[in-house]
């Protein structure tokens, strides 16, 4: 396999202000968590945690350096757990 | 990656490095595979012989050898080890790791060391789960599902035992990730996606589903142990949880890993059929995606084991509509083998009865899959018999068939030896009768109402109940047939390097046993996987001897 770390790093600077990000989308995910906001309580905790998936994925995970292959395995993969859940409230939803 | 190495002396990879040690620090695959193997078996006798004490405690109404208490234990047990030990990475973890390069004509695996490290996680969960006997108040008593709030509340060894399956499910993954890499990675030149066996397929469609499913089941039992330990109120309703979530989790994984048991299985009988019959496979293509399609509709049938549970009106209907969809995929495999079999040149042989039986079966598996798939007629036979019957048709009639089947195809590019041939096929014979003689009554006894797990029953379902234990009698003298004749064959007449004459790279560019990197020199790969024209011929010119 090639090498390409050389082409991967990242400053601790602009790694520990994602981190950062992510600490606060964890505050704002436990500050909503004391609101109802009915049916749409769990999109809300969802769509949060969707972008902390994206930043760690796009940052950590160093998919913005990886070829589209990948990145459509990855999408592929993030569909597939979206249509696996909304098969799921199929259940919850019309209960 | 490994490559292949310059040319060199031939020395089977049983002689390439001697002593005890050198199986247990080993990088090769073929290896991996026989360290597989023989754990695998010894879990597996462990659990049929389990089987046998539950089969024993119904032969007559009422207590005979069991108490309730461990029969329940033992059918928890039986189900943890032959669902998560033998039939999840039997056909995989064996097979799958000793054909699999030779198949696509690669020296190893991607990621040889990441093998082994699967054996050493699948053995840890294995003795994990055996040691849920020795202490506290003893095994699990849930049933393999784990249910909650059950499994939260039982005072056995619930904690050990789901951790046993987190550690298998580490395994499966690690497996599947391996497989993936090394078919996207180390194909043979000229062996594109679609010139690549059917079995490679099917260990694809397989590990795709291991590597995105199971972590799904991981995260679900630790949650168990979470609520065993810290009281979270996940899934018991006595403290907010709910327990229908826990079944959703639960089967959005083994839903699918029914799958990861059933596709290899086809995979092997699609890879044995044109070598027994001498003619391509009829519609590679078709096999091809019917694989993919079942793994990716797999995904979205779960909630057809939980219509009784208290779903919503329009979820069990999505649900029964979906699992509908899923099989006509295995449909058309069952279609594709058959025609494979007309006007061909059949030769019957040990590997071909076993396949031939896994159609037989899988398709009586299939059909009554449909009866417990459809709301109306599920509702009746939920929980009873007829479930268990189907079940076993499916994973043991099938899925186990095929891994016999497997067993011995590959045994002699295995060992290099051939086992008795008579012995073989009248073992076979025993087996399938016994297997037929246990299961079959099972649907009869589900049709008249006998509930699963439970020691006991009324006594108008005693004569089903006799003829079922009768045949695991049968069943139990089969396999021991096939494992002495087995065992024997190691000391049987030394076998050509592709007695049953196969086209595939794994028969026609290897020595049998192979050699440590399987090839003399990478293949060069020009003609399909199943291409028999002339093939006498192209054997005479490629078969090593």
């Amino acid at each position: 396999m090639t090498d390409t770390h050389d082409t991967h790093i990242t400053g601790y600077r602009f790694s520990i202000l994602i981190w950062v990000d992510l600490l606060i989308l964890t505050l704002l995910t436990i500050e909503v968590a004391q609101f109802d906001f009915q049916a749409l309580t769990v999109i809300v905790a969802l769509l949060i945690a969707t972008i902390k998936s994206f930043l760690v994925g796009k940052h950590f995970m160093h998919l913005k350096f990886e070829n589209r292959f990948l990145k459509a395995v990855v999408i592929g993969v993030g569909a597939l757990f979206l249509a696996v859940l909304i098969v799921l409230f199929s259940d919850y939803l019309f209960y | 990656m490994t490559a292949i190495p310059q040319t060199r002396p031939y020395v089977n990879f049983f002689d390439e490095k001697r002593g005890f040690m050198s199986w247990l620090v080993t990088e090769d695959h073929k290896r991996i595979a026989l360290l597989y193997f023989y754990a695998v078996m010894g879990f597996f006798i462990v659990a049929f012989v389990l089987g046998l004490t539950m089969r024993l405690e119904l032969i007559a109404p009422g207590a005979t050898i069991l108490d309730p208490q461990t029969y329940n234990e033992i059918f928890t047990l039986h189900g943890v080890i032959m669902i998560f030990l033998f039939i999840i990475p039997g056909i995989p973890a064996i097979f799958g790791n000793f054909a699999l390069p030779m198949l696509i004509g690669a020296p190893d695996v991607a990621f040889p060391k990441l093998n082994l490290i699967s054996w050493y996680l699948y053995v840890l969960g294995g003795l994990m789960a055996l040691s849920t006997l020795l202490y506290g108040d003893g095994p699990a008593d849930t049933g393999w599902t784990f249910y909650a709030p059950y499994s939260v509340k039982t005072g056995t060894n619930v904690t050990v035992a789901v951790l046993a399956a987190f550690v298998l499910g580490f395994s499966s993954i690690l497996t599947g990730l391996n497989f993936i890499v090394t078919m996207h990675q180390m194909r043979a030149p000229g062996m594109t996606w679609f010139k690549m066996p059917l079995f490679p397929w099917a260990l694809y469609a397989t590990a795709w589903i291991q590597v995105l499913a199971t972590p799904i089941i991981g995260i679900t039992l630790l949650m168990i142990v979470a609520e065993r330990t810290l009281g979270i109120g996940l899934f018991d309703p006595a403290l907010g949880g709910d327990p229908v979530l826990y079944q959703h989790l639960f089967w959005i994984y083994s839903h699918p890993a029914v799958y990861i048991m059933a596709l290899p299985a086809m995979g092997i009988v699609s890879e044995t059929i044109p070598v027994f019959v001498k003619k391509s496979i009829f519609g590679y293509k078709v096999i091809v995606y019917s694989s993919l399609a079942i793994a990716f509709i797999g995904y979205f049938v779960w909630g057809h084991h939980m219509f009784t549970s208290g779903m919503s009106g329009p979820a069990r209907v999505i649900f029964s509509v979906l699992t509908f969809l899923v099989a006509i995929p295995s449909a058309i495999k069952v279609f594709n083998w058959i025609a494979t079999l007309y006007k061909g040149s059949i030769d019957i042989k040990p590997p071909l009865l076993y396949s031939l039986a896994f159609i037989f079966q899988f398709a009586i598996g299939g059909l009554t899959g449909l009866v417990v798939g459809a709301l109306a007629t599920d509702i009746h036979v939920h929980d009873t018999y007829f479930v268990v019957g189907h079940f076993h048709y499916v994973m043991f009639g099938g899925t186990g068939f095929a891994f016999f089947g497997a067993l011995h195809y590959y045994y002699p590019k295995i060992w290099g030896r051939m086992y008795n041939l008579k012995w073989a096929n009248i073992a076979f014979a025993i087996f399938f009768i016994g297997f037929n003689l246990v299961y079959f009554p099972m649907l009869v006894l589900g049709m008249m109402g006998m509930p699963r797990r439970y020691y006991d029953y009324l006594p108008e379902f005693t004569l089903p109940n006799l003829i079922s234990t009768i045949g695991s009698w049968v069943l139990a003298i089969g396999l021991i047939i096939m494992i002495v004749n087995l065992i024997r064959g190691r000391k049987g007449p030394k076998a050509s390097t592709n007695p049953w004459g196969s086209v595939t790279l794994d028969w026609t560019h290897t020595q049998s046993p192979p050699s440590l990197y399987n090839f003399d020199e990478t293949p060069q790969v020009e003609r399909g996987p199943y291409d028999y024209r002339n093939y006498e011929q192209y054997l005479q010119e490629h078969n090593k001897n």
